[in-house]
C-alpha cells in the first residue's frame, strides 16, 4: 500500500479499529510496549528519503505548523515531541486513561489514538491554546480550575481540562451526574474526582456568566 | 493584620503551570542531542541469560549503543539492580538499547537474540512454604545479612491443616505475643476463626517513571518522576555511587506515586549510566504496559485470623498468622499489619505470626498504608460479624474496640501522641445518619439490596527532627526552601503556611523554592508515610522561629529598644523606635553578617543542610533550624469511612451510593486539600476492594491483569455522586502546630467501608478476599465454591 493509499484509508474515520489497522497497514513496529516514533533529526538523511510527502500541515491551536510526521505516528507524539507542545500528556498510550486528550473540531479526542494525518486540515485544540494569546488571560474552565483549587499530581489535568472545554459547549447547563458522564472518558488515579466535579460545574456556570 | 493561612483553602503557588501546560514532569524536558532508550523486558519469571547477540541490533542505522547488566552496579542477595541477567520476575530490564529514536531503539531490541535459561519459579508464596516446593531464588527462599540464604518451610502438618481449611500452627520468621491470648480465648464469649487473602496490586500513577539524564563533566542533570525530592538525590546518588553534590535533580512535578516512587530510584539509573556512556542526553521513556511491571504493587496477604470477644463485644484476643507475597525484592507490609490490628482493636491480648516470601511477581513497595490498608480491609468486616453474632450494634463495636489515649500497642507497646478515633466514628455517625442508614440495611429493591458498613482506619503520620530553611531577601518576600517532594499533596507549599503566618507574612509575599537541587534544600524527610505534614510544618516552623528572633534583633540593633518588643505583621518590623520593612531588615542582616544572613550555622543541622545553606548563605536573613521540639510516642492518623452500598444479587455488581470520610489528623491547614486526600485516598481504597488485582498465568509465571483495563482503578462512574468527608480538628499536643499527616489512613477506610457494607449486604456473610470482583460475591451469594481457600493471584 503506497502513502496515500494508506492515508485516505486512514481519513475514512476515527475508529480505533481504523487507528490499529492504520498503524499495522503503515508497518509500525507492532512492539508490545506502546505506541513508538521514528523520525530524529538525528538519523540523518535517508529516512527522510521521502520527507516531502511527509510534510504537512496542522491547524493547532489556531496555527498553522508545518510538521514532517510519519504515516503511522499518532498525534500525541507528534504534539509532544514534534511541536513542543508537552501539555499534552501520555499516561497509558492506549485509549485508557485521557490524559492525551485534545479537541478536533471541538470534539475531545485521545491523542495516543489519533493518527496526525487524520487531523489534516482540521482544527487542533490543546491546553497550550486555552489561554488568550494576547492578553493571557486563562479560559473559563482553567478559571474555574484555579478557582476551586483542582487536581492533585495533575498529569491528568490536562485531559480533563481539555473534556471539560468540550463539555461547556455541549451541555452549557449540566447536572453534577451529566458532568460526572461526560467527563467519564479521563482516568484520574489521585482520584481528585469529586473536586474536578466541582470544577466542572463552576466552569459550566462561569461560561454561562459570559 | 495580615491574613490568616492555616485553615485556609489556598490553590498551590504551581496549579496555574498545572493546567496551562506548562508544568514540566520528567517526560517533558528535551536535551540537544537526546537520543532514546528502550528496555528488553525479561518474558520469564526466573531465568538466567545464557547468551546475548547484539551485533544485528547495532548494526542497525540510528542505533547508538547497548548497555549490559554487568555495566551497572550490582547488587547482592535480594536486592534489586537496575538491569540484570539473572531477572526474578516477568518484566525485569534485562538490557537497554539507545538510539536516535524510540522506534528504532524498540526495532533494535526486536532484532537482539536472546536465549535464556528458564529456572523454577514461585508465583504463590504458600507454594514455597510447602515441603519440597519451589523457590523464588535459586540458593533458598530466606536471606539474611549474617547467614545469607536459607530454605524455609512449613511442615506437612501445618500443611495438612491449611489444606483442611484450618488455622496452622507454623514457625514464623516473625513472631511476638503480648498477654495471655490463650487464656483469654478461653475467656471469649466468641471465636471467629477466618481465612484471608488480599490480593497485591499495581500503584499505577498517572505518569509512568520515564526520565532523562545527561552529563555535564562530572555533574549528572538527572529529570526523574519522584516523590521526594532532596533525599531522591542522595539516593540516586547512593545507588550510582557518586558524590550527591554532583548531582542536579530536577524533580519540578511528579504524576502520583502513592508509594511507588519514594525514591524511585531503580529505573532512574538506567539513562543516568547510559548517558554517561554515551556522552549524549538519554531519555527513557517507560510505558504503561512496563510500568504494570517495573512500577511496584501492594504486597498480598495469606493470612489466618483467630479473633475473640467478650460478651460486650470488646476484642480481648487476637492470633494472627500472615504470609506475605513479597515480589523478588521484598517488602515490610505485613509488620506494620500486626500492630495495626493490635492499635485498632485493643485486645491486649495477641500473637502475631508473619513471613515475607520472597516471590516470581514484579517487586513490592509500600502502598498508601502499606499493611495497615489491606489488614483493616479485612478486619473490619470480620468486627462487624461479631458485633452482629453478639447482638451489639455495628456502630457501637466499632468504637468500644477503638484506642483511647492511653493506648500501648505492638510488641513494645507504642504510645501515641495524641487518639481521637472515637470523635471520628461519632462525627461520621451523625454525618452518615448512621442510624437512620441502618434502617435501611438489608433492604430490597428488585435483585437489588441495600448495606451499610464502616472502616475505622490509622496509620503513622508524622517523624521529627528535620531542619528548615528560608530566607528573606531585600524585596521583602520571603523564600521557603522545600526539600520535600511535589507529588500532588500540595505539601510544599502547605507546610510552609505556618511558618508565614509566624511571620506575618501575607500568601503574596511567600516564594515556594522546589524541585531543583541547585536550589538548595535542607535536610528533608522521604516523602512517605504521611510523614511531611507534621516533620516540615515543625521543621519550618522552627526555621520561621529563628527568623523572628534575628528579625527583632536586627529591628532593635537598627531602631533601638530591646528585641523582644518588637513584632512583624505584613512584611513590616514594628516596636518602639519605629518600622521598618523586612526587605530593608534583610539588608541590614546581609551587611551584619555571622548568623543573620546564614554564614554562621546552628551547630545541630544536618550535614546535607550545610552545602545547601552555604549557597544561599549572604543573600538575606535566614531562618535555619532542626526541628528540636521533641515528643513522645507515635504520630497516627485516622479516618473513619461510612459507606453504603446496593449489591444487584443477580450480577455480583455492587454501586456504592453514598460515603463519608472523617478524619482525626490535628490542626487542620488546607480544608480542600485536606478533603481531596480523604476522598482520593478513600477511592484508592475502594478501587483495591472491588477492581484492581493481577491474575496470573500459574503454569507460566506471566500476568494477565497488566493494564488499566485488566485491573482497573476506579473512575469517574464508579464513585458516588454524594461524597462527604469531615476532621475532627483537634490540635496534637506534642506539637507546635499539631498538624499530623493524612495521605495513609483513608485508604483502609475507603476500602473497609465498602467490605463491611458489602457484607452487610450479604447478610453478614464475609468473603474474606479481595478484590470483590462479581464473579466472586455471585460465587458466594450462589453456594459455589470459586478456587481454593488460599490461593493468591488467581482472580
Amino acid at each position: 500500500m503506497d502513502q496515500a493509499e494508506s492515508v485516505s484509508v486512514l481519513e475514512e474515520k476515527y475508529s480505533r479499529r481504523t487507528f490499529i489497522k492504520g498503524v499495522i497497514a503503515t508497518g509500525a513496529t507492532a512492539s508490545s510496549a506502546g505506541y513508538l516514533f521514528r523520525g530524529s533529526p538525528l538519523l540523518g538523511a535517508a529516512t527522510y528519503q521521502t520527507a516531502t510527502e511527509r510534510l504537512i500541515t496542522l491547524n493547532v491551536n489556531g496555527q498553522e505548523r508545518r510538521v514532517d510526521v510519519l504515516p503511522h505516528e499518532t498525534l500525541a507524539m507528534t504534539l509532544r515531541y514534534k511541536l513542543g507542545l508537552t501539555g499534552t500528556k501520555l499516561g497509558c498510550d492506549r485509549a485508557e486513561c485521557g490524559a492525551c486528550t485534545v479537541l478536533i473540531d471541538g470534539v475531545s479526542q485521545y491523542g495516543c489514538s489519533m493518527l496526525t494525518h487524520q487531523v489534516r486540515g482540521r482544527s487542533v485544540a490543546t491546553i497550550e491554546g486555552l489561554e488568550d494569546a494576547d492578553t493571557g488571560e486563562l479560559s473559563v474552565v482553567q478559571k474555574a480550575v484555579m478557582e476551586e483549587g483542582g487536581f492533585q499530581c495533575a498529569f491528568c489535568a490536562p485531559g480533563f481540562i481539555m473534556a471539560m472545554t468540550e463539555m461547556i459547549e455541549v451541555n452549557p447547563n449540566p447536572t453534577r451526574e451529566e458532568a460526572r458522564l461526560a467527563l467519564s472518558g479521563n482516568l484520574c488515579r489521585c482520584a481528585d474526582y469529586d473536586k474536578i466535579l466541582t470544577c466542572a460545574m463552576r466552569a459550566a456556570e462561569l461560561a454561562r456568566s459570559v | 493584620m495580615a491574613e490568616r493561612l492555616v485553615g485556609a483553602d489556598i490553590a498551590p503557588p504551581d496549579l496555574h503551570a498545572k493546567i496551562t501546560g506548562r508544568a514540566r514532569y520528567a517526560e517533558d524536558f528535551r536535551a540537544p542531542g537526546m537520543v532514546f532508550a528502550k528496555l528488553l523486558l525479561s518474558p520469564m519469571p526466573h531465568a538466567r541469560v545464557r547468551r546475548v547477540d547484539a551485533s544485528r541490533a547495532l548494526a542497525m542505522e540510528g542505533v547508538i549503543d547497548i548497555l549490559r547488566a554487568d555495566e551497572v552496579p550490582s547488587r547482592d542477595g535480594p536486592r534489586e539492580a537496575c538491569l540484570t541477567d539473572t531477572p526474578r520476575y516477568e518484566g525485569e530490564p534485562i538490557l537497554a538499547v539507545a538510539a536516535v529514536d524510540e522506534e528504532t531503539a524498540a526495532a533494535a531490541i526486536e532484532a537482539i537474540e536472546i536465549d535464556f535459561e528458564p529456572l523454577p519459579f514461585v508465583i504463590d508464596p504458600l507454594e514455597s512454604l510447602r515441603p519440597g516446593g519451589p523457590n523464588a531464588y535459586v540458593d533458598g527462599n530466606q536471606f539474611s545479612g549474617q547467614d545469607g540464604w536459607s530454605d524455609f518451610k512449613w511442615t506437612d502438618t501445618d500443611f495438612a491443616k491449611v489444606d483442611a481449611g484450618e488455622m496452622p500452627d507454623p514457625s514464623c520468621p516473625v513472631e511476638w505475643t503480648k498477654g495471655d491470648p490463650e487464656s483469654a480465648f478461653a475467656e471469649s464469649a466468641l471465636v471467629l476463626e477466618e481465612t484471608i487473602v488480599h490480593q497485591s496490586l499495581t500503584h499505577h500513577p498517572m505518569e509512568p517513571r520515564s526520565n532523562m539524564a545527561y552529563w555535564e563533566g562530572e555533574t549528572l542533570h538527572a529529570f526523574v518522576s519522584t516523590q521526594s525530592s532532596q533525599q531522591t538525590k542522595f539516593a540516586l546518588a547512593g545507588a550510582l555511587q557518586i558524590d550527591p553534590e554532583n548531582i542536579n535533580l530536577v524533580s519540578e512535578y511528579c504524576g502520583g506515586g502513592f508509594g511507588s516512587k519514594i525514591a524511585g530510584t531503580t529505573v532512574m539509573q538506567i539513562p543516568a549510566l547510559f548517558s554517561r556512556k554515551i556522552n549524549r542526553p538519554v531519555m527513557l521513556r517507560i510505558t504503561r504496559y512496563e510500568e504494570n511491571y517495573v512500577g511496584r504493587a501492594r504486597p498480598g496477604f495469606q493470612t489466618w485470623l483467630k479473633m475473640g470477644f467478650l460478651q460486650d463485644g470488646k476484642c480481648n484476643a487476637i492470633d494472627l498468622i500472615i504470609v506475605q507475597e513479597s515480589g523478588p525484592y521484598g517488602a515490610g507490609d505485613f509488620n506494620t499489619a500486626g500492630m495495626i490490628a493490635d492499635l485498632t482493636y485493643t485486645p491486649q491480648n495477641m500473637r502475631f505470626r508473619g513471613v515475607s516470601m520472597y516471590t516470581n511477581t514484579p517487586p513490592k513497595a509500600a502502598q498508601r498504608g502499606p499493611g495497615g490498608a489491606q489488614i483493616i480491609s479485612m478486619m473490619e468486616p470480620i468486627l462487624e460479624k461479631a458485633g452482629r453474632e453478639l447482638g451489639v450494634d455495628r456502630f457501637e463495636i466499632h468504637r468500644m474496640n477503638a484506642p483511647r489515649g492511653d493506648v500501648q500497642f505492638g510488641p513494645r507497646n507504642a504510645t501515641l501522641t495524641s487518639v481521637h478515633a472515637v470523635e471520628a466514628l461519632d462525627q461520621g455517625r451523625e454525618m452518615f445518619d448512621w442510624d437512620a442508614k441502618l434502617a435501611i440495611s438489608g433492604k430490597r429493591n428488585g435483585s437489588k439490596v441495600t448495606g451499610v458498613g464502616i472502616g475505622l482506619s490509622p496509620y503513622t503520620a508524622g517523624s521529627r527532627g528535620r531542619d528548615g530553611m528560608m530566607i528573606i531577601r531585600p524585596d521583602g518576600k520571603l523564600y521557603v526552601h522545600q526539600g520535600i517532594g511535589n507529588l500532588g499533596t500540595h505539601s510544599i507549599a502547605d507546610t510552609a503556611r505556618p511558618a508565614a503566618e509566624l511571620l506575618g507574612y501575607n500568601w503574596e509575599d511567600v516564594e515556594i523554592v522546589w524541585g531543583n537541587s541547585a536550589r538548595a534544600y535542607p535536610r528533608s524527610t522521604v516523602q512517605a508515610g504521611s510523614q511531611t505534614t507534621t516533620a516540615h510544618t515543625r521543621a519550618n516552623h522552627a526555621a520561621a522561629t529563628d527568623a523572628l528572633r534575628k528579625i527583632r534583633e536586627v529591628a532593635a540593633a537598627a531602631l533601638g529598644g530591646s528585641a523582644s518588643s518588637y513584632s512583624v505583621d505584613s512584611g513590616r518590623v514594628s516596636g518602639p523606635g519605629g518600622t521598618m520593612t523586612l526587605g530593608r531588615i534583610a539588608e541590614r542582616a546581609i551587611a551584619m553578617g555571622g548568623e543573620y544572613s546564614g554564614e554562621v550555622l546552628p551547630d545541630d543541622v544536618h550535614a546535607q543542610t550545610v552545602p545547601a545553606a552555604q549557597i544561599l548563605a549572604g543573600e538575606g536573613l535566614m531562618g535555619i533550624a532542626r526541628d528540636n521540639y521533641g515528643g513522645e510516642g507515635n504520630i497516627y492518623s485516622w479516618v473513619a469511612g461510612f459507606a453504603m452500598v446496593e449489591l444487584d444479587e443477580e450480577t455480583g455488581v455492587v454501586e456504592l451510593k453514598e460515603y463519608v470520610g472523617v478524619t482525626d489528623c490535628g490542626t487542620v491547614i488546607h480544608p480542600r486539600s485536606l478533603g481531596a486526600q480523604v476522598f482520593g485516598g478513600s477511592i484508592q481504597g475502594m478501587g483495591m476492594a472491588m477492581t484492581q488485582r493481577w491474575v496470573f498465568d500459574p503454569q507460566w509465571g506471566v500476568p494477565f491483569a497488566n493494564r488499566f483495563y485488566t485491573a482497573r482503578p476506579p473512575g469517574f462512574l464508579d464513585i458516588p455522586a454524594d461524597l462527604k468527608w469531615g476532621a475532627v480538628g483537634i490540635p496534637d499536643p506534642q506539637d507546635p502546630v499539631g498538624a499530623k499527616g493524612i495521605g495513609e489512613p483513608p485508604v483502609g477506610a475507603g476500602a473497609a467501608a465498602l467490605t463491611s457494607a458489602i457484607a452487610d449486604a450479604m447478610g453478614g456473610r464475609c468473603v474474606c478476599r479481595t478484590p470483590l470482583t462479581p464473579d466472586v460475591l455471585l460465587a458466594e451469594i450462589e453456594g459455589r465454591p470459586m478456587y481454593g481457600r488460599l490461593e493468591q493471584h488467581v482472580g
